[in-house]
């Protein structure tokens, strides 16, 4: 055949146009394995290092602040005689305070407030906001404009301010109602201090968790798989399992992990101004508040509740960040 | 038109988020146990003639129809407890001075270092440099700012006894200013960063570079400019975060800055004094994001309008 050199279509030879054999496929495998959502986001996170050693990290102060207490021969309000003001040694690790109380436990103590306060606020915000959004993006019209403005006024809000004048206000009624009504007995080992940082958290912190909500469910009402799907006749309980939930689930729970640093940073800051768990509780902050007094001549004081919260913020930041890339791979960049 | 109706909009909103914070503040506030004469060594009978002096004794409707109006003659009032006798728009106006000037300090720092090492970080991406910044910033966004005034202390000002723990000596400024500095300059080391990484990615800079721009010019003209926009969104929370980092710095500082006032009007129930620090802060705060906003909207003509 004449072949033309400086032609631009395709040369195709006789050759081509004759059926591949019979085993021509056999190798390549056919059978990859359909992974899950939730399959695939573990693959994906366990693939980041970083991650995985917060992960990693996080478990071990969840035992040391857990588990640790129980082993310690010392309780976080007890007063060992004679052992008062003591630097690090074999009985007490991280040495003792003015009053000869161990600082090890009462760290312990205070990384398990941290963690409480945490995991609390973070299930707090994931509530009520995800309840305030889904109305409001799901009923939609005036009701949606009315909750969205009520939304933009707390959303502008300095925060911080509001939580230091609410901690105060309901603090001492709070005292009231656990230690007189029967029913509310069993919060006092939590301790008021602590029952109204989480109220505030769900006062102020949800704000920005309804937002992302309705956004989400504005969003995905009218994607096209949403109405192809419907097309195809797929019922309501099938569509927010298959559709609608793994779509924003993801950023739900990523928006809540990085809740959890925040949270916790408020607490210790606070616990630090001398208005947060009130004492003889132990908080990070509050220990590093009263250390700072005799900073001078004992630094270790300071030293390791500081490094302690700095840790945990920093791991659950770690982690939430991959958390976030391994939930919704769309958003990394 | 539609951007004068956005910006109208968004005036009348921070309005009204002004107007609910100080209506919450003061109702909240009266329902504090306590009152500011509590600690007073005077008989029942004389703090009786306090409460009344000062119209406290009056319904709480009552009294905030009286704040209201004086409040917008620019009235504050004079302080209960803290300082006694002074007006309180006195008072904030000479311990602002100085919060200012070291809160002013530490913006620029922090916008500085954090615009540089984002740009720095996001251009070398998963290089060296990129590593150790991503690792700094990693821990200035987790270490409370306590920690940092604490853990520069101990180090600069016990240890090596480089840098004075006072305010009050010279240099006194420096630490106090890092505290304030530390964290807006790690969150803007990321925010660039991210913000970099995602423009280097754009088509119109694949097409300046195959119409042969050179790299400096596609890389520090072209691509910076559209980075640094997400930059201005920051800047409201960022005049939050030092404002109220100047709670825990000018505490354990010792600097006579606003700050410290915040706390301690709270707890001495200065209502005066609560009242008028709130006010200021959040009307800061409020007009920063508004500015940040519009801004935002004006510099980005992307951006389309609510």
């Amino acid at each position: 055949m004449k072949v033309n050199v400086l032609s631009l279509q395709s040369k195709i030879k006789p050759e081509d146009f004759t059926p591949l054999g019979e085993g021509y496929f056999a190798e390549e495998n056919l059978e990859t394995e359909e992974i899950g959502y939730w399959k695939a986001s573990w693959q994906r996170l366990r693939a980041n290092r970083i991650a995985m050693v917060a992960l990693i990290i996080i478990g071990i102060l969840a035992v040391f602040a857990f588990i640790g207490p129980m082993l310690s021969p010392y309780t976080y309000d007890q007063q060992v005689r004679g052992d008062e003001a003591l630097w690090p040694c074999l009985s007490h690790p991280f040495g003792t305070d003015r009053l000869g109380r161990d600082i090890l436990v009462r760290c312990m103590i205070g990384t398990r407030i941290s963690m409480i306060v945490g995991l609390v606020s973070a299930v707090v915000v994931m509530i009520v906001g995800s309840i305030y959004g889904a109305i409001s993006g799901l009923i939609g019209g005036k009701v949606d404009i009315v909750m969205m403005r009520i939304v933009d006024i707390i959303y502008s809000v300095p925060e911080i301010l509001l939580i230091v004048v609410i901690k105060m206000v309901i603090s001492e009624p709070l005292d009231n109602l656990i230690q007189k009504v029967p029913f509310f007995h069993g919060l006092q080992s939590i301790g008021s201090g602590l029952i109204a940082i989480f109220i505030v958290y769900g006062l102020l912190y949800w704000v920005g968790m309804a937002r992302i909500v309705r956004g989400q469910i504005l969003q995905l009402k009218n994607l096209e798989f949403v109405t192809a799907s419907r097309a195809l006749g797929c019922n309501s309980s099938r569509m927010i399992r298959q559709h609608l939930l793994p779509n924003c689930i993801g950023q739900l729970v990523a928006t809540v992990m990085l809740q959890i640093p925040s949270a916790i940073f408020t607490e210790a800051f606070l616990s630090y101004l001398g208005i947060g768990v009130s004492a003889p509780m132990a908080s990070l902050g509050s220990l590093t508040s009263e250390a700072l007094n005799g900073v001078t001549s004992y630094p270790y004081r300071v030293i390791f509740p500081a490094a302690l919260i700095s840790l945990i913020i920093l791991s659950f930041n770690l982690f939430g960040d991959g958390l976030r890339d391994a939930l919704d791979p769309k958003m990394k960049k | 038109m539609q951007s004068s109706r956005y910006i109208i909009k968004r005036i009348i909103l921070a309005a009204v988020s002004l107007f609910a914070i100080i209506t919450l503040t003061f109702f909240l506030m009266n329902l504090m146990p306590g009152d500011p004469f509590m600690s007073e060594k005077a008989t029942e009978e004389n703090r009786a003639i306090l409460i009344a002096k000062y119209g406290l004794d009056k319904p709480v409707y009552v009294q905030y129809g009286k704040y209201l109006a004086n409040l917008a003659k620019g009235d504050m009032g004079t302080s209960y407890v803290l300082q006694k006798g002074r007006t309180v728009t006195e008072i904030i106006s000479e311990s602002f001075k100085v919060s200012m000037s070291l809160g002013l300090r530490a913006l620029l720092i922090a916008v500085v270092i954090g615009i540089v090492f984002g740009c720095v970080s996001g251009l070398c991406k998963d290089k060296l440099p990129d590593g150790i910044i991503r690792v700094l910033s990693s821990m200035g966004i987790s270490m409370p700012g306590y920690v940092i005034a604490a853990g520069l202390m101990i180090i600069l000002g016990v240890r090596l006894g480089i840098l004075p723990i006072n305010y009050n000596r010279p240099g006194g400024w420096i630490m106090p200013t890092i505290v304030l500095a530390t964290y807006p300059a790690s969150y803007l080391t990321r925010l660039t960063r991210a913000s970099i990484l995602e423009v280097m990615n754009q088509d119109y800079l694949l097409t300046e570079r195959a119409k042969g721009m050179s790299e400096f010019v596609v890389v520090f003209v072209h691509a910076l400019k559209n980075s640094l926009i997400p930059v201005i969104t920051y800047l409201g929370p960022l005049t939050a975060s030092i404002l109220t980092g100047g709670f825990v710095a000018e505490s354990v500082f010792n600097v006579p800055g606003l700050g410290r006032y915040f706390v301690s009007s709270i707890s001495s129930r200065d209502y005066t004094m609560i009242m008028g620090v709130t006010i200021f802060y959040s009307a800061l705060i409020v007009m920063m994001n508004l500015v940040c906003d519009i801004l935002y909207k004006i510099v980005d003509p992307r951006i389309t309008l609510e």
